[in-house]
C-alpha cells in the first residue's frame, strides 16, 4: 500500500498552490477602470445637466444620483449587473450603483417570499445597515458641530 | 470639461481600488464595505476633509459611496445651521431623502417588472 505521506504544512501548500489565485492587481485594475467610467459618465451627465439644461448645481446632483440608482436597479433586474459584478469587483460595488444595486438584488429575489415580509423587508438586508450606521455617524457629527457652534 | 472627465475617472476610480484591496485582503463582505465607505464618507465629511474633495473630483467624489456619507454630514451642518438642534435628527436623512426614495422605489418596480432568475 502506498501512503501518501504529506505534513500539514504540505498540504497547506498544496491547497493554496491549487486554488485559484484571486490576482489583486488585476482586480484593482478592473475596478479601477469600470469605477472610473461610471464616475466619469456620472460627471458628463452632471456637466450636460448643469450647462444645457442650467439645473442648479444640488438639482443635478440629486438628478444623477437618481438616474444612476435607477439604471443600475434595471440591469440588476435583469440580471445583467451581478454579470457586470463578477468582472468588475469593486468597481460596481462602490459607486451609488452599487448601494441601487444591493437593494433591487433582494427585492426581485425575496418576490416569491411576498411583497411586505419579502420584497419590503429583504430590500434593506444591506441598505438598513448602511443607512442606520450612516444616520447614527451624521447624529455624531451634529452633536460636535452643534457644541463646537455654541462656543 | 474633458478634464473634469479624467478627474472623476481617476478620483471615482481610486476610491474603488481601496475597496477592491479591502474585499481581497480583508476578505470583508461588500455590505461590511457599504456601511465602513459611508460612515468614512460621514466622518471625513464632518471634519470638512471631503468637501475640497467634492470640489475637484465633483462626480468622481459624490458618485461612489462616501459622497453618499458626505452627503449625510452635509445635511446635518446645513440644518443645525438653519433650524439648530432638531438639526441633528433631521438633517442627515434630509439631505439623502432623494437618493433613498429613489433606490426604494427603483428596488420595488424592479420587483414587479422582473422574475426572479435561478442560481446556477
Amino acid at each position: 500500500m502506498n501512503h501518501i505521506t504529506v505534513t500539514s504544512n504540505e498540504f497547506l501548500k498544496m491547497v493554496e498552490k491549487s486554488s485559484p489565485k484571486s490576482n489583486i492587481f488585476t482586480n484593482c485594475l478592473k475596478a479601477f477602470f469600470s469605477g472610473g467610467l461610471i464616475c466619469g459618465a456620472a460627471e458628463i451627465y452632471f456637466y450636460f445637466l448643469e450647462n444645457h439644461l442650467t439645473i442648479s448645481k444640488e438639482q443635478a446632483g440629486l438628478l444623477v444620483s437618481a438616474t444612476l440608482i435607477v439604471i443600475a436597479a434595471i440591469l440588476t433586474g435583469m440580471g445583467i449587473y451581478s454579470k457586470l459584478g463578477k468582472f468588475c469587483g469593486a468597481g460596481t460595488i462602490v459607486p451609488i450603483t452599487g448601494f441601487a444595486n444591493s437593494m433591487a438584488s433582494p427585492a426581485v429575489e425575496f418576490k416569491k417570499e411576498g411583497f411586505i415580509l419579502g420584497v419590503g423587508a429583504k430590500m434593506f438586508a444591506v441598505a438598513g445597515p448602511v443607512i442606520v450606521y450612516g444616520v447614527l455617524t451624521s447624529a455624531i457629527v451634529g452633536i460636535i458641530y452643534f457644541i463646537g457652534s455654541k462656543l | 470639461m474633458i478634464f473634469d472627465f479624467l478627474k472623476a475617472f481617476v478620483c471615482g476610480g481610486l476610491i474603488c481600488v481601496v475597496g477592491q484591496i479591502l474585499i481581497d485582503k480583508t476578505k470583508l463582505t461588500s455590505a461590511r464595505i457599504l456601511v465602513l465607505f459611508v460612515v468614512a464618507g460621514c466622518i471625513l465629511g464632518g471634519i470638512g476633509v471631503y468637501e475640497p474633495f467634492v470640489n475637484f473630483a465633483g462626480c468622481g467624489a459624490t458618485t461612489p459611496l462616501p459622497g453618499f456619507g458626505y452627503l449625510l454630514a452635509k445635511g446635518v451642518k446645513e440644518e443645525i445651521d438653519n433650524s439648530g438642534a432638531i438639526g441633528i435628527f433631521t438633517g442627515g436623512l434630509k439631505s439623502s431623502a432623494g437618493g433613498i426614495s429613489a433606490a426604494i422605489l427603483a428596488g420595488l418596480f424592479c420587483a414587479v417588472v422582473f422574475q426572479p432568475k435561478s442560481k446556477k
